[in-house]
């Protein structure tokens, strides 16, 4: 699977719902990280975010997403990544992507769409490819925003 | 709408569905309740130098919060005297020595008052000076800071701002004093939110200790799981030791305890909440004793309510130093922000501490709030169904409590909640009575 590959399955598992799939391609210390100030944030700042999980905030929200009593899931989240091609990036460390990318999340009658662009940093195990970070830089991070309940 | 409709809508133990529904109350509210109430405009480390300003609005008026050249904070109508062009557009920024319109340039002093309009000569002998368009921007009267918490009231008349936040000023200090120096600084962003319901429910839900045990079960379950089986000596990571006590039974919301205030203002969490677990820091709280003394140290450290409302838009939360505003914009939409603090002088930790929990608990991907969130706009939604037009508000209702003033009560007590209606029909209806003539 070539790096661009690898991105475009990343998002099919998410709007498949294979969260747990999903998951699996995250490094051991892999990062989820969608910064408040999005493309405009420099890496370790002191500065918020509206996510920054590792492996286990990641997996609490998929095990909430499981339970019958995750009330804001009836009626049930759905989602639609649509990617640019991936492109190479400078990095201090491997191989960067970015990606610039439209999502939308659909419940009931209600539709969010987020603009944004991704940087996919990723490590070669064996013949596979893992999540070192995926940053997901929000065009409009910092404005009023409704609840993002699954992964843009 | 007149007054005795409005008072009928807020009874001793429930109000009715239209304090959530009616866009015509919200009208009302706009131009009674807010503009009569001392709203939280901002905090002064926003805004450090002369010349410094935000934009907020309160009441629907578009404000701006400066700083001025003798260091004092003033809050001016964002309006141009000429024809209305707010003098700035954006969140926040510095205008230097004076404002200056982008539309005709007509220019004012850091005060709000006229400094300049272009060919002067074109005013000669016209009615201007005397008129409101020649009097500058114009100043709110009534603002208060206090410890660095700026607030305003937009109308003149009611209480000032001692008489109408009074003892709850208390929860200020707390958050203010865990810093050895006594000061905070906004640091790390703000979080903000659109959810899709009235104000009120948002409000109340700061004071429902009811709900977590239901309405959180899924993200509380989850932290179990993932938890459940670490040996006792792994150190809990912050995000598992702010999530877990979500979790925590009737029992433990019902003996924090609560207090309701004058004016609408309440505590929850009197005796202890679900900060009180926090790891603790040794070094901070000697600093902390050494700056304060024993006594009001350990005052500080051991109260750590749940949340403090100070009516109607903010609430506080000393640990992890937190607050949030609330900022209506319809009667089924309210914008939510959560502000982070740095103490000064107080470790790193307390600061991650601040906006971790913001961002767990209150941001737009919180899985703590996907719950809150659903639930409140599903509300806005369920209300308009037939045969109930009220909201019961039932819980521990006591004859003796309508005779108001400071009271201690359960954590589960909805005393905290008939407080604030209470209030709300009060600075809701204090100035139509004139208007009316009665
Ligand atoms: S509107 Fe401001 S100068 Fe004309
Ligand atoms: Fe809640």
């Amino acid at each position: 699977m070539t790096a661009q590959e690898f991105i475009a399955h990343e998002a099919h598992l998410l709007d498949a719902q294979r969260y747990d799939e999903w998951l699996a391609l995250f490094a051991e210390d892999g990062r989820y990280w969608v910064p408040l100030q999005g493309a405009a944030q420099t890496e370790g700042a002191l500065h918020n975010s509206l996510a920054d999980e590792d492996r286990l905030l990641l997996s609490l929200r998929i095990e909430r997403l499981k339970n019958p009593r995750a009330h804001s899931q009836h009626p049930a989240s759905r989602c639609q990544h649509l990617l640019q091609a991936p492109v190479q990036v400078q990095a201090d460390e491997g191989n960067a992507w970015r990606t610039p990318f439209l999502y939308i999340e659909s419940r009931g009658e209600r539709q969010v769409l987020l603009a944004g662009s991704y940087t996919h940093r990723l490590a070669r195990v064996g013949g596979d490819w893992r999540i070192r970070l995926k940053r997901v830089d929000l065009l409009d991070a910092g404005k009023p925003l409704p609840a993002i309940q699954l992964f843009p | 709408m007149r007054r005795k409709d409005i008072l009928a809508l807020v009874q001793e133990d429930r109000v009715h569905r239209d304090l959530y529904l009616s866009e015509e109350l919200f009208a009302l509210e706009q131009r009674h309740f807010f503009a009569n109430t001392w709203n939280y405009v901002g905090h002064a480390s926003q805004v450090p130098a002369a010349g410094d300003y935000i934009t907020v609005e309160i009441a629907g008026q578009p404000l701006l919060m400066v700083r001025q050249a003798d260091g004092g904070i003033r809050v001016l109508n964002n309006r141009c005297a000429h024809k209305g062009m707010p003098l700035s557009t954006d969140e926040c920024g510095s205008t230097g020595k004076f404002f200056r319109c982008p539309y005709h340039a007509w220019t004012y002093k850091l005060d709000g008052s006229p400094l300049a309009v272009p060919i002067k000569n074109g005013y000669e002998g016209t009615r201007l000076k005397e008129c409101e368009s020649g009097q500058g921007m114009g100043a709110l009267q009534n603002v208060a800071v206090y410890r660095d918490f700026v607030f305003a009231k937009i109308n003149d008349g009611g209480p000032d701002f001692h008489a109408y936040f009074g003892d709850v000023l208390g929860a200020i200090d707390n958050l203010a004093d865990r810093s050895p120096v006594g000061r905070l600084r906004v640091e790390g962003g703000v979080i903000r939110n659109i959810i899709h319901c009235n104000w009120k429910m948002y409000l109340e839900n700061i004071n429902d200790t009811v709900h977590p045990q239901s309405a959180h079960e899924s993200a509380t379950q989850a932290a179990n799981i993932l938890w459940q089986g670490q040996p006792a000596d792994v150190a809990k990571p912050m995000a598992m030791e702010q999530i877990l006590p979500f979790g925590a039974g009737y029992d433990f919301f019902d003996r924090m305890g609560g207090r309701v205030y004058p004016n609408g203002h309440s505590m929850l969490g009197v005796n202890f909440s679900i900060h009180s677990g926090y790891a603790q820091v040794p070094e901070y709280e000697a600093a902390l004793r050494a700056a304060h003394g024993e006594e009001r140290a350990s005052e500080i450290l051991q109260r750590s309510p749940q949340n403090s409302v100070c009516f109607p838009s903010l609430s506080v939360k000393g640990s992890p130093q937190a607050i949030r505003v609330i900022r209506p914009l319809a009667a089924d939409r309210t914008l939510i922000e959560a502000w982070s603090f740095r103490a000064e002088g107080a470790p790193e930790l307390l600061f991650e501490r601040a906006m971790t929990y913001n961002r767990l608990v209150f941001s737009p991907m919180s899985v703590v709030a996907h719950d809150d969130v659903h639930l409140f706009e599903s509300i806005q939604q369920g209300l308009r169904a037939g045969r109930n037009e009220w909201v019961s508000l039932h819980r521990d209702f006591q004859p003796s409590e309508l005779e108001g003033g400071t009271r201690e009560v359960n954590g589960t007590n909805e005393l905290l909640m008939r407080n604030q209606f209470r209030a709300w029909a009060r600075f809701m209806t204090a100035d139509m009575a004139m208007e009316e003539g009665a």
